[in-house]
């Protein structure tokens, strides 16, 4: 291994360890949490290690370092599963997961959104459910995460300078009667704090952030907790397993190494934090004559009720130069339209968020499959263009949802995940509003031409083994916790058991925090 | 050996600011080994002169440019130069980045036997559509045999490598005004915010100008 940061190697028979499958924002803050308190832990990432050194600026190449390319497959009505067959999710598979690719947002999800199906009611075709959690609950998680993340505008941080894109968005939004539209609540240093410099204005957050502005576990979490002396992290380290004892309990995970040899970690704990398609599939992969239907699946919800977020993108050009590159790549929030208002026509809200794509990337992304002067013209005018995406809450269901596919197998033999994903009407409905809203925003501050842009591969998944007070609707308790399996936690956004408007990072982080301080207070107790 | 690469300019110090990235991107993209035709080891070559309108034209001593060909043939390369033009038309846009689809396709062309043969009766289709060479044919006309071809699997192998070829090189970097990794260091003392149409945002929606310390 060429940079191994690790103090500590644990044997793979020892059963007193916690193994953490994922090293992202679930997994890696998890691990440190954990280290922090004297446990020992062993992080199994599947990515290799790729450090700031090694990010580039040029999107396609930088796509292949940090992307989770590994095959999956899609189905259902959504565009995605037309344009991008084999690329259902936009996430990675490295050394800090997807928190090497994430933009930075850090919104709290609002209070009545944990009470999704309390605030919106019975909505058709939709498997709602209020969260086994408050927002006043989760509070002081939240300031926890918000201080270690150096999220701006919290604990004194300012925020980030606007950059071009901002301006922008920000004349519109003025112009249109919005009250809350700034440069947002960024996990991006807006001064130098942490050991890590203040953000430069790259635009290449997407790409990695070379400066370690942007935080990222990374360079915060992972190296922390290396260096308690707790936990050891091995890399290219693919899970294909979970296995359980005589009593169905978790007690060893099987894995290839990065030689692809098979190795096995017996485990006290065992926490998943690969994301909400692999964490799905994984449970799902790990079936027994036990656990006939995937491990803590007696409800039949591990891979149901995945949501993306309802996305979009809303493209503007103007007689004058933006360079909308220039800086960070989500530069400012609307936050007006986060909010419950049924007379708009659907349930939940969305914020519109500033987002700028390099050149290659907005070809492959502004009309998938276009071509002609048309769309020619569209990358002519590139440079006098403004960006912003959408991201709004969408309705779990039942149907949507992340299964094996049997016809299909991965490099390890393993049945790939199939992703399947239809738009619920209130999606379609808030989409409709968003780009409406959107187009408007930048209409009042002079575009001359308006692009609204298809969803791209989700970033945001979620849902999958979510979080329920009931056994039978869901997956895990409020402490990610599966009700089946009381040694097996689940660490990532596939708790979420609603999608909320909010970017999911920071919640990731906060029950990952809160998660920590659960499973170490109940092997004090020997509980588990 | 007659080899020769086209150099770069490095006199052309006149123009300043944008130059160096501009400079950058002719000196990425143009070193073509140029040859005589004989000399040549691979099937094909392509060839172009920079128009004087150009913007890279100042750039590079030598207008000509060469891209050699190992899997396609010099006039398959020239159709499918022409049919890239018309999938994705850009007037001003010069042949020589187009020419870099083309040798994208090529290195497909020549690891594949199947995309190989893909090209070639597609290339051969289109001069049986053109009469005989169909890179001669009015554009008029090429639109509207590309238009005929849209969604054919030959079609689809030219377009899908296109739209990465085409805008993912330093030479279309400086076409289209996309700083690529001259911002790499960061643009925060660079125009993150140089935007002057519109009035600057609230300060209290914004925030300042970190120091380093």
């Amino acid at each position: 291994m060429a940079q191994d940061n690790n103090k500590v190697r644990f044997s793979h028979n020892d059963e007193r360890i916690v193994v953490i499958i994922g090293s992202g924002a679930g997994g890696g803050t998890l691990a440190n949490e954990l280290a922090q308190k004297g446990v020992n832990v062993v992080v199994l990432e599947a990515g290799a290690l790729h450090t700031q050194g090694d990010f580039v600026t040029d999107e396609w190449g930088s796509f292949q370092m940090l992307s989770w390319l590994d095959k999956r497959t899609t189905s259902g009505t959504w565009r995605v599963a037309r344009d991008f067959p084999n690329l259902p999710a936009w996430i990675c598979k490295t050394v800090g997961g997807t928190t090497t690719h994430w933009a930075g947002a850090s919104l709290r999800i609002r209070p009545y959104e944990f009470k999704a199906k309390t605030t919106y009611g019975d909505i058709k075709g939709a498997s709602l459910l209020d969260w086994p959690l408050t927002r006043e609950e989760l509070d002081p998680y939240y300031d926890r995460a918000e201080k270690k993340m150096g999220v701006t505008r919290t604990n004194g941080l300012p925020g980030l300078p606007g950059n071009n894109n901002f301006k922008v968005m920000s004349t519109g939004a003025m112009k249109v009667g919005y009250k809350e539209c700034n440069t947002g609540h960024m996990a991006i240093n807006s001064i130098v704090r942490d050991d890590r410099s203040h953000c430069f204005q790259r635009g290449f957050c997407f790409q990695g952030c070379r400066t370690g502005a942007k935080w990222s576990t990374l360079y915060t979490e992972l190296p922390r907790a290396q260096a308690t002396g707790h936990m050891e992290l091995r890399t290219q380290a693919h899970v294909v397993r979970i296995e359980h004892d005589a009593r169905g309990k978790a007690k060893e995970v099987v894995y290839y190494d990065s030689d692809g040899k098979l190795q096995r970690q017996k485990a006290r704990i065992v926490a998943v934090a690969g994301n909400s398609i692999e964490t799905p599939r994984l449970l799902l992969n790990s079936h027994s004559g036990r656990f006939a239907d995937g491990l803590a699946n007696s409800s039949g919800q591990v891979g149901r009720n995945y949501m993306r977020h309802t996305t979009g993108s809303v493209y503007a050009v103007f007689d004058e130069k933006v360079d909308m590159f220039k800086g960070t790549t989500m530069a400012g929030i609307i936050e007006d339209e986060a909010v419950f208002d049924p007379k708009r026509g659907f349930a939940g809200g969305y914020h519109m968020e500033t987002i700028s794509l390099g050149l290659p990337f907005y070809a492959a992304f502004l009309d998938p499959g276009a071509w002609g002067p048309k769309f020619t013209q569209a990358m002519d005018e590139y440079a006098y263009t403004a960006g912003m995406w959408i991201v709004g809450e969408d309705m779990p269901r039942a149907t949507n949802r992340i299964t094996l596919n049997g016809d299909v197998k991965d490099q390890y033999g393993q049945p790939v995940a199939n992703v399947h994903f239809d738009d619920h009407p209130n999606d379609e409905a808030m989409r409709e509003h968003a780009f409406t809203q959107g187009s408007a925003v930048y209409a009042a501050a002079g575009a001359k031409k308006l692009y609204r842009v298809p969803p791209y591969p989700s970033t945001h998944n979620l849902g999958t083994t979510r979080m329920s007070s009931r056994p039978e609707d869901g997956v895990c308790n409020s402490y990610g916790q599966t009700h089946d399996v009381p040694n097996l936690f689940v660490s990532d956004g596939s708790q979420f058991t609603t999608g909320a408007a909010e970017n999911p990072t920071l919640t990731i982080v906060t029950l990952a925090i809160r998660q920590a301080d659960y499973i170490t207070g109940q092997m004090s107790k020997r509980s588990i | 050996m007659n080899t020769r690469v086209i150099p770069v300019a490095s006199a052309h110090t006149e123009h300043t600011g944008h130059t160096a990235h501009a400079e950058h991107a002719v000196s990425v993209a143009l070193k073509i080994p140029l040859t005589r035709r004989e000399l040549l080891k691979g099937t094909g070559v392509i060839t172009g002169t920079l128009a004087f309108s150009s913007i890279f034209a100042g750039l590079a001593p030598s207008r000509v440019w060469a891209v050699e060909l190992q899997g396609l043939n010099s006039h398959q390369g020239e159709v499918i130069l022409a049919f890239t033009r018309q999938i994705y038309p850009h007037p001003t846009l010069d042949d020589a980045v187009y020419a870099l689809v083309v040798k994208d396709l090529d290195a497909k062309a020549s690891k594949d036997p199947a995309v190989q043969q893909q090209l070639a009766s597609g290339v051969q289709q289109l001069d049986a559509l053109g009469g005989s060479n169909w890179a001669k044919r009015n554009p008029t006309a090429q639109a509207r045999d590309v238009e005929s071809l849209a969604g054919t699997p030959f079609f689809s192998t030219v377009r899908s490598t296109a739209v990465v070829s085409l805008y993912s090189n330093t030479l279309a970097y400086t076409h289209f005004g996309y700083g690529a990794s001259e911002g790499d260091a960061g643009y925060l003392y660079k125009g993150f915010n140089s935007l002057s149409w519109l009035p600057d945002p609230p300060a209290s929606d914004s925030g300042p100008i970190p120091s380093d310390s």
